[in-house]
C-alpha cells in the first residue's frame, strides 16, 4: 500500500524526535528518503515502481490537488479548503486580497472566500504564521481538502 | 444535432453504479468527472474517470447529499449535464431544480415529476387519473369517514403514513374495532418520524409480488420496456430481481404495461423510470405502489433481455431529443436473474461488514455480467450502502439463466469482507424459487425453514 501524506507527517514526527539526522524507507515500491538540519527539511517522495494495471487506465485531466500537495516542511502548514466552491482571494473583483504572501496572519484571520451557488463562506487561517505561498488561483474552483495556501508558523 | 449535446458529464454518485455511468460515457465518447467524498477518491471509478473532484468528507451529508455542492462542482468543471444515479439526490427535486437554472442538463425527469411521484398521495391520485388500478382505500379526514372506508376495504388493512416508504411507516390493523386507536397511534409516529403526521388506508394484500415495469420517456412520448419481479425481499430490500416476471398471465402482463405507460404519459414523463405494482397473487389483481424517477439497480436485467442501454437512452432524452425507438423496437429476449451482493453478515442478522478486499475473483461465461467498483485492494467503506456488486446471469429461458447465475455465484471469490454470497446461493438452490413467481413472503418462509441450517454453516 502506498504511503499517504499523513503516513509522511508520522514518520517525520519520529524523525524528529529521535537522534538521527537521515532516515530512509524503502517499502514494496516506495522509497522514502527524510534529512534534518537543513534549513528547509527535504522529502524526496517517489514511486520507483510503474502504476498497477488497474491505474493505467487513461486519465488525461486528472487533477489530484489534495493528495499532491502536503507540505513536507513541518513549520509550514497547509490551509486546506473546508468545502468545494470557488475560491475568492478579495472581498471583491477589483478589491485588496484578503491576505498576500509575507502577511502575518492569526487562526481566525480571513484568508478568502468560496462560493457555493452564491452563498459566500469565509475562510480563516486556523493557524497563526506568516503566509509563505497562496497555491489556489483566485476565481477558480477548489475541492474539499485542497491546498488554499500556507502559512509558515515556527519562529 | 441538438443544441444541448452532452460533452460532458458530472457523475454525482459512488459505487457500481458511478462505475457503470462512466463505461457508457467513455463508450458514447463523453467526458467523465466524478463527485466524490473523501472515501472514495482512491475507488475505482475515481481512477476510471477522466477526472475526480473532491466535493466533501466521507459522510453522505457532507458530500453526496449537498445538491449546492454538486451543482458548483458541475459549473466548476464546466459539465454539460449531471447524472445522479440511484438513491442520494437522485429523486431530490432541488438538485433537478437547481441544474435547470444553471442551464445544466439534468440526467433524470424534472423537478416538478420528481415531486409529483414523490408524494404518495398525489402519485395515487395521478396514479387514479391516469385509469391505473390502486389498491382500494386512500386519505380519510374524520374517525367516522376512515371506518366507513375501513367497512368498505374489509380487514386486515393497512394504515400508512404519506411520508414513508421502504416499509417504514406501515401499520397493519386486523380487528376493524381497534381502528381509532391505530389510526391515532400511526399518526402520531408518522408525525415524529418523518415531520409529517398525514396517513391513508389501503388494503393489505396477503400474498403479493412485487412486480415493476421499466419506462422511457421524452416528456411527451413514453413506451415500456417491459416487466422485472422483485419479490425476494427481506425486510423491503430487495435481494434478487428478473425480467420478465415469471409465470405470470398474459392478460396481466399486459395490463401491468400499458398502466406503466399510461402512467409515465399522464405526467409526461421524461427520462428512465420504473412504475412499481403490487400484483394480488388471490384475487389476480394489480395495484399501483409508487414510481421510482431515476435509474434503479436492477436496470441490467432489463437491459439484458432488450439489449437496450438504458443509460445511453437516458443522456439522449436529457439532450432534449426525442425518444430513439418506438414500442415495436423494443425486443424481448430470454430471461436475466440478478443477484445482489452485500458486504453484509447472514449469520450477524445481516450486519454490514465493510473492510478492504484482499482477494477478489468476478465470474466470468456466457451470459454473465458483473457490476461493481470492487477490485483487488478496493475498501469497502461504513458510511455507505453495504452492496459490492450485482451478478447478472442471462439465457435462452429461466432455467438456464438460473443455472448460469449458481455458477457464476460458486465461482465468485471475495475476501476480506463477509459477504451474503452463500446467502444468496442458498436461494437460487431453493425448490419454491426455482418454481417462480414467488410472493414478497417467500423469503421470510425460506429463512424460518433454513435458519437452523444457516446458524451451523
Amino acid at each position: 500500500m502506498s504511503l499517504k501524506p499523513d503516513d509522511i507527517r508520522e514518520i517525520m514526527a519520529l524523525l524528529e524526535g529521535s537522534s538521527f539526522d537521515e532516515l530512509t524507507l524503502e517499502t514494496g515500491g516506495e522509497k522514502l528518503t527524510l534529512r534534518r538540519g537543513s534549513p528547509v527539511a527535504r522529502a524526496d517522495y517517489a514511486p520507483s515502481q510503474a502504476p498497477t494495471a488497474t491505474q493505467a487506465a487513461p486519465a488525461p485531466a486528472k487533477s489530484g490537488p489534495t493528495a499532491a500537495a502536503a507540505s513536507t516542511d513541518p513549520n509550514v502548514t497547509d490551509v486546506p479548503a473546508p468545502l468545494l466552491g470557488d475560491f475568492y482571494w478579495a472581498p471583491k473583483p477589483g478589491a485588496e486580497p484578503f491576505v498576500t504572501v509575507g502577511q502575518k496572519v492569526e487562526p481566525d484571520t480571513v484568508v478568502g472566500i468560496i462560493e457555493v451557488m452564491k452563498l459566500m463562506n469565509s475562510i480563516r487561517a486556523g493557524v497563526a504564521g506568516v503566509v509563505e505561498e497562496v497555491c489556489a488561483p483566485n476565481g477558480r474552483l477548489v475541492e474539499y481538502g485542497q491546498v488554499l495556501m500556507r502559512v509558515r508558523t515556527g519562529a | 444535432m441538438s443544441d444541448r449535446t452532452i460533452r460532458r458529464i458530472l457523475i454525482a454518485n459512488r459505487g457500481e453504479i458511478a462505475l457503470r455511468v462512466i463505461r457508457t460515457c467513455h463508450r458514447l465518447g463523453i467526458e467523465t468527472v466524478l463527485a466524490a467524498s473523501e472515501a472514495d477518491m482512491e475507488s475505482l471509478p475515481a481512477r476510471i474517470a477522466g477526472r475526480t473532484v473532491c466535493i466533501g468528507p466521507a459522510r453522505p451529508g457532507e458530500s453526496y447529499l449537498k445538491p449546492e455542492t454538486i451543482v458548483q462542482a458541475a459549473l466548476g468543471v464546466e459539465a454539460d449535464a449531471v447524472h445522479p444515479g440511484y438513491g442520494f439526490l437522485s429523486e431530490n427535486p432541488r438538485l433537478a431544480r437547481l441544474c435547470e437554472q444553471e442551464k445544466i442538463a439534468f440526467i433524470g425527469p424534472t423537478a416538478e415529476q420528481i415531486e409529483a411521484v414523490g408524494d404518495k398521495l398525489s402519485a395515487r391520485a395521478l396514479a387514479e387519473a391516469a385509469g391505473v388500478p390502486v389498491a382500494p382505500g386512500g386519505p380519510v379526514e374524520t374517525p367516522e369517514a376512515a371506518r366507513a372506508m375501513a367497512e368498505r376495504i374489509g380487514a386486515p388493512l393497512l394504515i400508512k403514513a404519506v411520508g414513508g416508504g421502504g416499509g417504514r411507516g406501515m401499520k397493519r390493523v386486523d380487528d376493524l374495532s381497534l381502528l381509532d386507536e391505530a389510526m391515532s397511534l400511526a399518526a402520531s409516529e408518522a408525525g415524529s418520524a418523518f415531520g409529517d403526521a398525514r396517513v391513508y388506508l389501503e388494503r393489505y394484500v396477503e400474498r403479493g409480488r412485487h412486480v415493476e415495469v421499466q419506462v422511457l420517456g421524452d416528456g411527451e412520448r413514453v413506451i415500456h420496456l417491459g416487466d422485472r419481479d422483485c419479490s425476494v425481499q427481506r425486510r423491503y430490500q430487495k435481494m434478487i430481481e428478473e425480467a420478465p416476471a415469471p409465470s405470470l398471465p398474459d392478460a396481466m402482463r399486459a395490463g401491468l404495461h400499458q398502466a406503466a405507460v399510461r402512467f409515465g404519459e399522464r405526467i409526461g414523463y421524461r427520462g428512465a423510470g420504473t412504475v412499481e405494482f403490487l400484483v394480488d397473487t388471490v384475487r389476480g389483481e394489480f395495484y399501483f405502489l409508487e414510481m421510482n424517477a431515476r435509474i434503479q439497480v436492477e436496470h441490467p436485467v432489463t437491459e439484458a433481455i432488450t439489449g437496450i442501454d438504458l443509460v445511453a437512452e437516458q443522456i439522449a432524452v436529457a439532450e432534449g431529443r426525442p425518444l430513439r425507438l418506438a414500442q415495436h423496437d423494443v425486443p424481448f429476449l430470454g430471461h436475466a436473474v440478478e443477484c445482489r451482493v452485500n458486504a453484509e453478515d447472514p449469520a450477524r442478522d445481516f450486519q454490514p461488514s465493510p473492510g478492504t478486499i484482499t482477494h477478489v475473483r468476478w465470474p466470468t461465461g456466457e451470459g454473465i455480467r458483473v457490476d461493481t467498483h470492487i477490485g483487488p485492494g478496493s475498501k469497502v467503506p461504513p458510511y455507505y450502502d453495504s452492496m459490492v456488486a450485482k451478478i447478472i446471469a442471462h439465457g435462452p429461458d429461466r432455467a438456464t439463466a438460473l443455472a448460469r447465475l449458481r455458477q457464476a455465484l460458486a465461482a465468485t471469490e471475495l475476501e476480506g469482507i463477509r459477504t451474503n454470497i452463500g446467502f444468496q446461493a442458498s436461494i437460487l438452490a431453493d425448490a419454491e424459487f426455482n418454481g417462480g413467481g414467488v410472493d414478497t413472503g417467500f423469503l421470510p418462509r425460506f429463512m424460518a425453514r433454513t435458519a437452523p441450517v444457516t446458524a451451523e454453516a
